[in-house]
């Protein structure tokens, strides 16, 4: 059946089989491949993207489902102005080693920064707990978020003087 | 020149080192791009998909196979059983084990997942149903699931393929002075014994295993891009399997969602995607699912341990003993160094001055999955190091002594360094006393114990109030894997290659025979050569993992990138130092005796404003300068590096727990780390490796576990039963280190990949039973567990809870 | 990643509309709407519907409504809606203990309320809470709308009340009359954040002006209790006093009387153990709460 899905912006149209999860959808369709998956399980949250604002396991979500709908990925971080902050502070503090858990993390803090600008480690934690990471042992992770936060706020407070 | 832009790539915005130091990652922008690029990522046209058939059962003869069902679907192209590669020759594979492991079942499957079938299909949803549509007939047979009774008389036979076997027995193999240590057991003065299990686990990397083959028809060379951590050791091993020459074969492992020694082995599946792009002309993607990577790739450890050591009455050890079964599946398929079939497991003397040790290990085949190797062991040094500080915790127990006590009694001094060990190791450097002091001070470790004594005092009292419990662990690493002489892979000598070349701009190319898999080489073999030559590490170009533009070695794992392929990259860029110090002194008309190495120069001692920079001497290197006769243009520098020795990283870690007497909960309150990997290249990235590992050992300790029941299934099949540590569960990681250069590596460095792997379990085990009072109980440590052991009833957890 | 097997996809736009095509295809169609129950079983290939009816825009089945006397939960309602509702939170606090321990954020984004009680999962934390707070379903079908206490929801594993040609409206959790005191908690042991329970338990008790116990709800979640309810328990309880010895013996009761299976979480003793510890404690957490008032 055919689908139409706004996926970073750009209007899409498909013609699927109403058994395509999106994240095949995403990767495989659409060639945007930043979305990855590592589990049969939803468990480990690899494929995390927003639908309509709000991160999801895109394993667990039909392309149909997504039919109206907007999505947005890891590969619709990056603005005209450059790198997210998040995308920043993840080099800039080490949140990354191989890279595969990364794309759903991003997705997943920049959500939280959104509602929550201010959010204490415990908050931060809570935020990922539906994703693995194998490599970081979610420390450097945990920073990253608190340092995108803080540079976001001093970037207000400048805004705002 | 503009090496790099700050605007475009944030790791540029921070400070950059010409050498060693703390830098950001060079290999970042592309990832929080989402733009890395894995194997499941590559779409080549006209792929087709495969997918694997595997056995539901754990044991059983294969009665009949029909595949019409498959092959009638309108969307399949071929699909491979067995019997088509036996007319090949190929339903069989040499291991590195000198076994050998099925491709596709032919006689029996010997494991529940084991692979039947190979379908080849046009996507990979058409793949998956036409699965459903292959018929197999089985006729089960009773499986040997418990290793403690694969060599009861009556067991029933794995291997009954191979003419003249009448017992599931693999090998038998010791270490160590047997004599010597049961003279010292007889004239202790106390022995404690212990019997632990290290259970079966698995890597897990987030990314599982997969592979594209393609068959290059107007080449003729077999292009393969594939979750590898050593690509050429898999080029060597697809000529012998495949008759296809090496020169014909270009293996590529792009960029691979973390190994952990999961993407060493060459699996079935990637085998059965070669032969399939040679059948089908075209490219082949086959990637695991997650199920599949936990039922069927290399699990690790499943050690069972019996442990005694020997001491006087006030904790001095004297002697330290072990017999191990270990279970190797149905297949001995580790992947070690040749002559050690239970790899470096008699370092089990650990970080200790015992005089006489002795172990002996039994392997024995089940019906699970091959493997053991694997999930940073190592080559079982993680079951090594678990042993030895368990048994020393065991020892402070029964003699009611301070396990912190016990470790500095005990401990190797700095002075007694380089140090051979009862079993023959030679410990390069270390000094113990000063990191395990170092983490006591960090943890407070005098507080604590009298915190866990008021909560003890106050859950006696009232029945309320969780326990506190300290666990330590001072372990000994052996990584670098190593002299050729004493260690192989398959007959592949463990030297690893580094070339280096500087272009005429000064800027440069590495080419190396290792592969990250998130281990940051892109950044750290740059700031090596940026160390050496006095360059930005911006100006070096990292290149890794394609066999067709990288020298040969054996790739990466048991922590062996910086101490091989980081001196041989230091080598290399050593030669191409004095390289250039001779073109330099042609440069100058002077005698390369007046030259001094300053900053990045080659200067007249004496007269630093005559002299000529790195990119200069390039230019002059691949211009029309002359050179003297016995001196070639350009500028490049290559070593083979046959390490010497190995190196041996060290650790002193303290874990703090607090555990729910009422409902046995365990949460981890701290983690005090103290690392010695000697010389840091990145202490950033050093730090890093080490967070991983430390979430590795709570995972271990408290979670996860393959358990099998006695049907032979797998209980572990998929994250929902094979459990992962989340943000929640790991606490802030603090850290400290020491630094004890290694004396024989170019650089001082040892490597840290594993060092957090191998180190933390124990101390996270530790921790529990000291909480909760208990001598011991196996991991993994779940509330259940715990529960059960505080009762004196603790769970046998390799096999299902009943 | 394991994949679903063929099956066609229509979106219902009414309660109506969904109605009539569950009735159309029978039992081969199943409604999804978050589909974290659903979809994990389709690609395992441990079901394997015909048709899938998307409930996810039924605007008759969202909303959370806070009246005088009940709590109306519209089956739609995510996990994190309820989680995020400050209301529920303040009237019905097990709720937000239960919410906070399932699963995890991302799942609690799609996931619904509706969805995991109708899946019926013996594990389901939902299936313990809301039976413990005695809250009522509103089915609708071809006959009209019926309502089932949740004490009656159950039929087994994974069966409910609901048929096949029906579908669940909302859930309504009735509010104490006001002036009693009142409380409720839930807790739960898993290996692992986010893992199904060990154990569970939730407590919801309103205490009547000379301090005895008006009422009393404990639901367990994991040890086989009977309807997800320790009645027993709360038998023993109702019209007491709440004293330590008093809520000892509600943990024993609710210890006694149910049937937990050992997997790998735990053998049956540890389970056991577990229903009688997390009933005193939920027990002793929601009579604090009262106490607040």
């Amino acid at each position: 059946m055919e689908i139409t899905v706004t996926v970073n912006g750009r209007t899409r149209t498909r013609d699927v089989e109403p058994r395509l999860l999106l994240v095949h959808l995403l990767r495989d369709e659409l060639r945007l491949t930043g979305t990855h998956w590592g589990c049969d399980t939803s468990n480990c949250g690899a494929c995390a993207v927003w639908l309509d604002g709000v991160p999801v396991k895109s394993c667990t979500v039909l392309a149909v489902m997504a039919d109206g709908h907007e999505i947005r990925t890891v590969e619709g971080l990056e603005g005209p102005h450059g790198l997210d902050q998040i995308q920043i502070s993840f080099v800039q503090c080490h949140g990354l080693q191989c890279g595969f858990c990364t794309p759903g993390m991003l997705m997943t803090a920049r959500w939280l920064l959104d509602r929550v600008p201010d959010p204490t480690d415990e908050q931060i934690r809570e935020a990922i707990s539906g994703q693995t990471c194998r490599c970081t042992g979610y420390e450097n992770i945990v920073r990253a978020i608190r340092h995108a936060a803080a540079a976001e706020r001093d970037a207000a407070e400048r805004g705002a003087r | 020149m503009t090496l790099v832009d700050p605007r475009r790539d944030p790791a540029a915005a921070a400070p950059v080192p010409n050498g060693f130091g703390p830098m950001l990652r060079k290999e970042d922008g592309r990832f929080v791009r989402g733009r890395g690029r894995f194997v499941d990522d590559i779409d080549l046209p006209g792929m087709l998909h495969g997918a694997v058939l595997r056995s539901p059962y754990a044991h059983a003869r294969i009665v009949s196979i029909d595949t019409g069902g498959a092959l009638a679907h309108p969307k399949v192209r071929a699909v491979i059983t067995g019997a088509d590669l036996e007319r090949r020759g190929m339903a069989w594979l040499p291991t590195l084990s000198h076994d050998v492991a099925a491709v596709l079942a032919t006689d029996k499957v010997r494991y529940q997942g084991q692979e039947i079938a190979f379908v080849v299909a046009e996507d990979r949803y058409s793949a998956r149903d036409a699965l459903a549509l292959i018929d197999v007939e089985y006729e089960p047979l009773a499986p040997v699931v418990d290793a403690r009774r694969a060599l009861d008389p009556d067991a029933p036979l794995v291997r009954d393929e191979v003419p003249g076997r009448a017992d599931n027995h693999v090998f038998d193999w010791e270490a160590g002075d047997a004599a010597a240590t049961d003279a010292a057991f007889a004239a202790a003065e106390h022995v404690s014994t212990c019997d632990l299990l290290y259970p079966r686990v698995h890597p897990a990397p987030l990314e599982t295993c997969g592979i594209v083959a393609a068959l290059d028809p107007v080449t003729d060379r077999l292009v393969v891009h594939c979750t590898t951590q050593a690509p050429h050791a898999h080029r060597t091993l697809y000529a012998t399997l495949t008759g296809i020459p090496e020169h014909r074969i270009r293996i590529v492992a792009p960029d691979i969602g973390g190994g952990f020694g999961n993407k060493v082995a060459l699996y079935p599946g990637y085998l059965c995607a070669v032969y399939a792009a040679t059948i089908t002309g075209a490219p082949v993607k086959w990637t695991e699912d997650r199920s599949e990577n936990l039922m069927s790739t290399s699990f690790a450890r499943d050690y069972h341990m019996h442990g005694e050591i020997a001491a006087t009455k006030d904790g001095r050890i004297t002697g330290l003993r072990v017999r191990v079964l270990a279970d190797h599946g149905a297949f001995n398929g580790t992947s070690q160094p040749s002559k050690f079939p239970a790899g470096f497991f008699h370092i089990f003397t650990g970080s200790y001055a015992i005089q006489a040790a002795h172990c002996r290990v039994t392997g024995v085949y089940t019906n699970k999955a091959p493997g053991g190797v694997a999930y940073a062991c190592s080559f079982r040094i993680t079951e090594a190091s678990y042993l030895v500080e368990r048994m020393v915790d065991v020892l402070a127990f029964d003699l009611g002594l301070d396990p912190a006590q016990v470790r500095r009694k005990n401990l190797l001094r700095p002075e007694q360094f380089p140090y051979r060990c009862a079993t023959g190791w030679v410990y390069d450097s270390g000094d113990y006393p000063r990191a395990l002091e170092q983490a006591l001070e960090m943890a407070e470790y005098a507080e604590l114990r009298a915190e866990q004594a008021q909560r003890r005092a106050e859950y006696e009292r009232t029945g309320e109030g969780a326990l506190l419990g300290i666990g330590l662990s001072t372990f000994t690493e052996a990584v670098g894997a190593g002299p050729k002489k004493q260690m192989d892979i398959g007959g592949l000598g463990m030297a690893d290659a580094a070339e280096l070349s500087v272009h005429p701009d000064g800027t440069a190319e590495l080419r190396l025979s290792c592969m990250s898999q998130g281990q940051g080489h892109e950044t750290t073999f740059a700031q090596i050569i940026a160390h050496e030559l006095g360059i930005s590490p911006y100006a070096v170009n990292v290149v890794q993992g394609d066999t067709d533009r990288t020298p040969f070695g054996l790739g990466t794992y048991g922590s062996r990138s910086t101490p091989v392929s980081g001196a041989a990259a230091a080598t290399a860029a050593r030669r191409v130092r004095e390289r250039a110090k001779l073109v330099a002194a042609a440069m100058l008309e002077i005698s390369p005796a007046d030259l001094e190495w300053e900053a990045g120069r080659w200067q007249v001692r004496g007269d630093p404003a005559a002299g000529a920079s790195l990119a200069e001497i390039a230019r002059a290197a691949h211009g029309s300068l002359e050179l003297p006769d016995d001196l070639e243009g350009q500028l490049s520098g290559r070593c083979v590096y046959n390490p010497p020795n190995l190196t041996f990283p060290f650790g002193a870690y303290v874990c703090v727990v607090e555990v729910d007497p009422g409902t046995g909960q365990v949460r981890v309150r701290r983690f005090v780390a103290v690392d010695d990997c000697g010389v840091r290249i990145n202490p950033t990235v050093v730090e890093g490796q080490i967070h991983g590992g430390l979430a590795d050992g709570i995972g271990m300790a408290l979670m996860e576990v393959l358990a099998f029941d006695t049907d032979g299934n797998h209980l572990g099949a998929s994250f929902m039963d094979y459990l992962l540590p989340t943000a929640l569960e790991c606490p802030s990681w603090e850290l400290g280190q020491t630094v004890t250069p290694s004396p024989h590596h170019p650089l001082g460095a040892k490597g840290i990949g594993e060092s957090a792997t191998v180190g933390s379990p124990a101390a996270v085990v530790n921790a529990v039973l000291d909480a909760i009072g208990v001598r011991h109980a196996d991991m993994p440590l779940t509330p259940a567990q715990v529960w059960s052991a505080m009762r004196g009833r603790p769970l046998r957890t390799d096999l299902a809870v009943r | 990643m394991q994949l679903p097997a063929h099956f066609e996809y229509q979106r219902a736009r009414s309660v109506e509309h969904a109605l009539a095509l569950l009735s159309r295809h029978g039992p081969e169609a199943r409604l999804i709407a978050g589909g974290h129950s659903l979809i994990p079983m389709m690609k395992l290939r441990l079901a394997q519907p015909e048709l899938l009816i998307d409930i996810n825009e039924v605007p008759e089945l969202g909303g959370i409504e806070i009246t005088e006397d009940e709590i109306r939960i519209g089956a739609l309602v995510r996990h994190t809606q309820l989680l995020d509702c400050a209301e529920v939170g303040r009237s019905a606090p097990m709720l937000h203990d239960a919410e906070r321990v399932i699963a995890d954020p991302l799942v609690r984004n799609r996931g619904t309320v509706g969805g995991s009680v109708c899946q019926a999962d013996p594990s389901e934390d939902l299936s313990g809470a809301f039976s413990a707070l005695r809250a009522v379903a509103d089915i609708a079908g071809p006959a009209g709308e019926r309502t089932v206490p949740m004490r009656g929801f159950f039929h087994g594993p994974y069966q409910t009340a609901v048929g096949p040609d029906e579908l669940l409206l909302r859930l309504r959790v009735p509010l104490p009359a006001p002036g009693l005191r009142t409380g409720s908690a839930y807790r739960k042991v898993s290996r692992r954040a986010g893992d199904w329970a060990v154990g569970a338990a939730g407590a919801a008790v309103t205490l009547a002006p000379d301090g005895t116990v008006a009422e009393v709800g404990i639901g367990l979640t994991a040890l086989g209790a009977r309807e997800f309810v320790a009645t027993e328990a709360e038998d023993l309880l109702r019209g007491q006093r709440p004293t330590p010895e008093a809520i000892d013996a509600a943990g024993r009761a609710a210890a006694q009387h149910c049937e937990p299976v050992a997997d790998q979480r735990g053998p049956v003793e540890y389970k056991r153990h577990l229903a009688g510890e997390l009933t005193r404690r939920v027990l002793r957490d929601a009579l604090a709460r009262a106490g607040g008032r």
